[in-house]
């Protein structure tokens, strides 16, 4: 077995582009967002290079939500069956939210008409209880976070920009909250829902987060718009 | 009367004053179009090629949907402004061709397994064709992919090599295209050794062939620079970024 030097070729958080490579030698492993080719890791996505001991990754900057086990998500009930419901959750996958993972009682099927609990149309906040191989994708609302959100208003932003929006340890999204009196939940798979006060400035900064995630100085501007308070 | 041919090449100089193993000025824009997943412009010169990706998104006919990994559909249309005289708009012979080798080029760096049942859907509108119309599509739809965050071993660049007067030249163009002798489409994965499409259209010898695919190799190295430096361009502030936190 030839013996190649192993030696890392970037920076934590550098910006790379698809077949970039990261490392060479076997020392290093790939997580997501790489695979490895031969003696190298090379970068499957365009996005930022995230280190950890061994294990290089890279967080995309763009691209559809693909769903997770235990994210906490926004969904649309869509349709409804017998005995569950289907919602869109901004993904190429639908999900599945059954009646046992989404009430806490017992429901007599033959008197009850389960769109007393969730009707078409409705929005969800839930958790995502388990993702299959080939993506077949369950909820449950057995979460203390998991509820139905009426009225408000619904955002969509790029998910992969879910945690630029909450900031460190929420900073961000709690400064959001604080200063215009709103309701804020967000959803890891990008969608947004807002009540409250200042509805309109709220949707400003996080739309101005979307857009400006990557440019310098990010957390002041929004400081700004916050203040000027339109 | 034999009309007398028009030299294309005089004293090393082309047509439009290029070097024999010149590019025209390549432009390149990421991120074009608001509503697509991603977008990109390749322009070689006078050949605007515009792309948008859309996706992954669920596959529809369902009966098509493949549990294990993800379904290309490329389209590349011409616009009937593209052209000098008006095409005729819709699919055609040759529209069709070329959306096949283009999904071909890019089945080779897609890893469809990452996306199970979806599509992703490509498409190439060349806006205005000076020749390399399937390159700078090509160059295109790649980017766009990249923008939209679909994961790939690496980018596709393209670009053409051809035999005009008897001489290998990179980047044909125009009237290099219809009164040269030989025009070759070649694409490959990045700035590597490996061909993912490669079309030649004329009679050319063992000898001459090898070097017009050493050139044309050269030539996606150049094209490939070009394409990182648009996906870099776009985000610039990323990496100061990291270096204000």
């Amino acid at each position: 077995m030839n013996n190649v030097k192993s030696e890392l070729l970037v920076k934590e958080r550098q910006f790379v582009v698809p077949g970039e490579t990261l490392a060479t030698g076997l020392d290093f492993l790939p997580s997501s967002g790489c695979f490895r080719e031969t003696d190298r890791i090379k970068a499957k996505l365009m996005g930022l290079v995230k280190i950890k001991d061994r294990f290089l990754g890279v967080v995309p900057l763009a691209g559809v939500y693909i769903p997770r086990q235990g994210d906490g998500i926004i969904g649309f009930i869509e349709d409804m069956q017998t005995t569950m419901w289907i919602a869109d959750i901004n993904s190429p996958y639908d999900a599945i939210l059954t009646l046992g993972e989404a009430v806490g009682e017992y429901v007599d099927l033959a008197k009850t008409d389960i769109s007393v609990y969730y009707d078409i149309g409705d929005v969800i906040y839930a958790k995502v209880l388990n993702v299959s191989k080939s993506k077949q994708v369950q909820l449950t609302m057995n979460d203390h976070r998991s509820r139905k959100l009426i009225g408000g208003r619904i955002l969509k932003i790029t998910p992969s920009k879910v945690p630029r929006l909450i900031g460190k340890e929420g900073s961000m999204i709690e400064q959001i909250k604080n200063q215009t009196k709103c309701q804020i939940i967000v959803g890891q798979n990008g969608i947004v829902w807002i009540k409250g006060e200042k509805e309109g400035l709220a949707a400003k900064a996080i739309l101005t987060i979307n857009a400006e995630s990557h440019i310098v100085g990010l957390t002041d501007r929004i400081t700004q718009l916050l203040e000027k308070g339109e | 009367m034999a009309e007398e041919k028009i030299k294309m090449i005089v004293d090393g100089k082309r047509m439009d004053g290029r070097g024999l193993e010149d590019f025209r000025p390549i432009n390149v824009e990421v991120g074009v179009l608001k509503r697509a997943n991603g977008s990109a412009i390749f322009k070689f010169g006078d050949t605007y090629a515009l792309s948008a990706v859309f996706g992954p998104k669920t596959m529809h006919p369902k009966h098509l949907q493949d549990p294990q990994k993800a379904f290309l559909r490329c389209r590349y249309n011409m616009a009937p402004f593209a052209t000098t005289e008006r095409g005729r708009p819709g699919t055609s012979r040759r529209s069709i061709e070329i959306s096949k080798v283009i999904n071909e080029a890019l089945s080779n760096v897609i890893f469809f397994e990452d996306y199970p049942k979806t599509a992703i859907d490509v498409f190439v509108e060349i806006l205005q064709a000076n020749a390399s119309t399937r390159c700078a599509g090509l160059n295109a739809a790649s980017l766009a992919l990249a923008e939209a965050g679909v994961s790939m071993k690496n980018l596709i660049s393209s670009c053409s090599a051809g035999k005009i007067d008897g001489q290998i030249v990179l980047d044909v163009a125009g009237d290099e295209d219809c009164e040269g002798e030989v025009d070759m489409a070649v694409a490959t994965i990045g700035n590597e050794d490996k061909i993912v499409l490669l079309q030649l259209d004329g009679i050319i010898t063992k000898e001459e062939f090898l070097t017009l695919i050493d050139l044309a190799k050269k030539g996606c190295a150049t094209v490939y620079e070009k394409q990182l430096n648009a996906l870099r361009e776009k985000y610039k502030t990323g990496e100061e970024n990291v270096e204000s936190e």
